[in-house]
């Protein structure tokens, strides 16, 4: 592959040097985007760092706090007749909680019958509603169509934007089943706990370029806390955690909120797309799965867009199941264990027959460590790896496999 | 027979859809057969239509047999049509086995409903690539479902080739020390359909590779005597292969990911997707087992194919660990791969 797709090696290498120099101490990061979880694994940076460095993964997959009780309703709706049921890939496979029924995930819905669609964005379901109305054969009846919608502050503008030309079009067919959470009240439960183990955090630019950066500045005065938004790529990820390094062992009197994402525009974020969601959805408590309630962490519609709420137009009927599991996503999503200290993970619990959502989502932590596990005994590290140049990087092929990979 | 007072109401004879009745096996079906399918692949043992087809064959050849069927959706798409995919699919699982491709049956299954155009257009190109790969298509079959059951047409086939004398392919011939050769960029088929279903532009447009493999996979056989085993990484693309060749013969691959080639638009587009190029299907592509001083010459026979021009050394094979693909990244730290779970996407071939 391309160097340049990856971040340049020769970023990485310095960053990691200076890292190493740096870094003294034991400390504990937590990344909460599960694009950055991915990364992290994907491209083995946790291997580049210093053993004493821990980087743990907060509730960064928004497939992986949708309740289990959502996922029972979605799937009763989906079975309604008549509906048509459109959804992101990624929560097929995510067990509600029935765990006894043979019909507890989409994809089990969907195979007995359900007209389960999978959508790229929340728009495409307001097309497949559109299309429907516009079906004028004689014995189809017009279609209800539903969609999904889960996602941070970045899918929620999306959401909105759909439900708003919804009921602009008059598309009465169309409606939503809303599980949209924000990433700041989640982290204010998860730092609340006086036990929260966490020295810094690196967060997401992609969030702040809609959010804005000002609930982070909060956050780091509230719980003296230091802050790096980054990007996904290795490089800015190491940049990140650098920053983060740099700020505990200087040991100031208080820690700051550090931009390292130059893609933000301004420290409001995206003015409109933040009003198109205040037109749309007001905040509201919200469960997390995992996690609890978290008060005002969720979005619901506003009064004037509620006959889009899917949840009062189709009747619930099924009330939701005992949930009993060893899975241990609640500790995960606090950054209390990682995934490979689960004792589930790998054995009960994999992508073919996951425990809990974190195991399903591409964005959840614990699919991200099954997908990209590192070989465990082996901690092939000591900045040899990086010694290359980025020349023969690209041309690299290890003599012989055993001195890279031997333990 | 007089059809006279049928009250079939599909009894039309210039219907430019496909009804229940071509599946019949009565008049329409005899129709379809010579309008449709003898036009586009008239084989002399089709033309014979005997229930079977016969091939003479010489005693002591040994025969390589495959079957595959073809579910693609879109059946058209960028760089190919599920025609095209059915003849070469079945020329490249012969061909990966050592074996030069003699014949092939197509079976399809038609959605009432489906514009003959259509299917015309689509045996049109059944009979291209066959002629291209110098492959007969022997015998067939057509049968008609209800519409709705069939999003247009499945094609199934049945291939049939005569194995090279002394080859002996298998994954139990991998020794370590062994090296990995792909003959192109990985990805392309699935994320060209990925990108036709959920509306990606690209430019340049992002193709198909979809592409017979035999003439590349019989000069390797003929020459390199260290060949010691091929796959046609499909569905779940290379992961899929190497784990199943890593657990068939109990090494460990180790790949540089530094070393794979991947076209810029197939890793925008699986950026995009959230899929791993690593996963995704190939259609033209071939993964090669060398013995290590037999890279240069390789290499060599795959460059000097069009189709193999973007051939590479990718990894190595070692016995540190059982039956396990390992990465390499570019920065030296390394990961599993995984067999894939693989139902994120369907209907891609
Ligand atoms: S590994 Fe499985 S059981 Fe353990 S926390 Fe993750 S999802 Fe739950």
């Amino acid at each position: 592959m391309q160097s340049t797709d990856f971040g340049n090696p020769i970023h990485v290498e310095s960053l990691v040097r200076q890292i190493h120099a740096k870094s003294t101490r034991p400390l504990t990061l937590m990344e909460v985007c599960g694009g950055q979880t991915h990364a992290i694994l994907r491209y083995g940076i946790d291997q580049l760092l210093p053993p004493h460095l821990r980087i743990v993964h907060g509730p960064g997959c928004p497939v992986c706090v949708t309740p289990a009780e959502t996922i029972d309703r979605a799937i009763e709706i989906a079975s309604a007749p008549g509906v048509i049921f459109c959804t992101f890939g990624d929560m097929l496979r995510v067990p509600g909680s029935q765990s006894n029924s043979n019909a507890n995930d989409l994809m089990h819905a969907k195979s007995q019958g359900a007209d389960v669609r999978v959508i790229q964005s929340p728009l495409d379901a307001l097309r497949i509603a559109r299309a429907e109305s516009q079906n004028t054969s004689p014995g189809s009846p017009n279609r209800q169509v539903v969609l999904f919608a889960i996602g941070f502050e970045t899918t929620a503008p999306a959401t909105a934007m759909a439900i708003y030309q919804a009921k602009e079009l008059q598309l009465d067919s169309f409606s939503a089943l809303v599980c949209h959470v924000l990433v700041p009240p989640a982290l204010d439960a998860i730092f609340a706990d006086v036990d929260h183990g966490i020295d810094g955090l690196l967060a997401a630019g992609h969030v702040c370029t809609i959010a804005g950066d000002h609930p982070y500045h909060r956050l780091a005065d509230q719980f003296n806390l230091p802050i790096a938004i980054t990007g996904f790529e290795p490089v800015d990820l190491l940049r990140g955690i650098l920053n983060l390094v740099e700020q505990l062992e200087a040991k100031p009197t208080s820690y700051r909120v550090d931009n390292l994402y130059e893609h933000i525009a301004s420290a409001e974020g995206n003015l409109q797309a933040q009003r198109t969601v205040e037109t749309v959805f007001a905040v509201c408590d919200q469960h997390w799965r995992g996690m609890g309630s978290i008060p005002q962490s969720g979005l619901k519609l506003q009064p004037q867009f509620a006959s889009f709420d899917a949840s009062s137009r189709f009747p619930q009927r099924k009330l939701p199941g005992e949930q009993t599991s060893c899975c241990r996503a609640a500790d995960v999503l606090r950054g209390k264990i990682r995934p490979i200290e689960c004792p589930a993970f790998g054995t009960l619990c994999d992508p073919n027959h996951p425990l809990g959502a974190p195991m399903v989502s591409a964005e959840g932590a614990c699919a991200a460590y099954f997908l990209y596990q590192a070989l465990a005994p082996l901690n092939p590290i000591k900045l040899n790896p990086i010694k290359l140049t980025s020349s023969e990087l690209t041309q690299s092929e290890s003599p012989n496999p055993k001195d890279s990979l031997s333990p | 027979m007089s059809t006279g007072d049928w009250s079939c109401p599909v009894a039309n004879h210039s219907s430019d859809t496909i009804t229940m009745s071509h599946g019949a096996g009565g008049r329409l079906s005899a129709q379809l057969f010579d309008d449709v399918f003898a036009r586009n692949y008239p084989s002399p043992e089709l033309m014979a239509k005997g229930d079977s087809a016969v091939l003479d064959w010489t005693a002591h050849d040994r025969l390589a047999v495959c079957t595959d069927a073809f579910v693609v959706q879109p059946l058209v798409f960028p760089g190919g049509d599920i025609g095209k995919l059915s003849v070469y699919g079945t020329v490249n699982d012969l061909a990966v086995q050592g074996a030069e491709p003699v014949a092939l049956t197509t079976a399809w299954i038609l959605e009432e409903g489906f514009p003959i155009a259509e299917l015309a257009k689509l045996a049109g190109s059944v009979g291209q690539a066959a002629a291209e790969c110098s492959i007969r298509v022997v015998a067939g079959d057509t049968k008609v479902v209800e519409r709705g059951r069939a999003h247009g047409c499945y094609i199934a086939t049945t291939g049939i080739g005569r194995l090279r004398p002394s080859v002996n392919l298998s994954p139990q011939a991998i020794r370590s020390g062994d090296c990995v050769l792909i003959s192109g960029p990985i990805g392309d088929h699935g994320m060209a359909i990925m990108s036709q279903r959920s509306g990606l532009l690209f430019d340049p447009p992002l193709l198909s590779d979809t592409a017979p493999l035999h003439r590349m996979t019989l000069e390797l056989v003929d020459k390199v005597p260290g060949l010691r085993c091929m796959r046609d990484p499909t569905r779940g693309g290379i992961a899929a292969s190497l784990n199943e060749l890593a657990t068939a013969c109990g090494l460990c691959f180790e790949i540089q990911e530094a070393s794979l080639p991947v076209r810029p638009q197939v890793h925008s587009a699986c950026e995009l997707l959230g899929l791993d190029p690593w996963i995704v299907a190939n259609e033209g592509k071939l993964l090669a087992i060398v013995a290590p001083d037999e890279v240069e010459l390789s290499l060599e026979i795959l460059r000097s194919h069009s189709i193999g021009s973007l051939g590479a050394k990718i990894g190595t094979v070692h016995d540190l660990y059982k039956g396990l693909v390992i990465a390499r990244t570019l920065y030296g730290t390394h990961r599993i791969v995984p067999m894939p779970a693989g139902e994120l996407l369907p209907r891609i071939c």
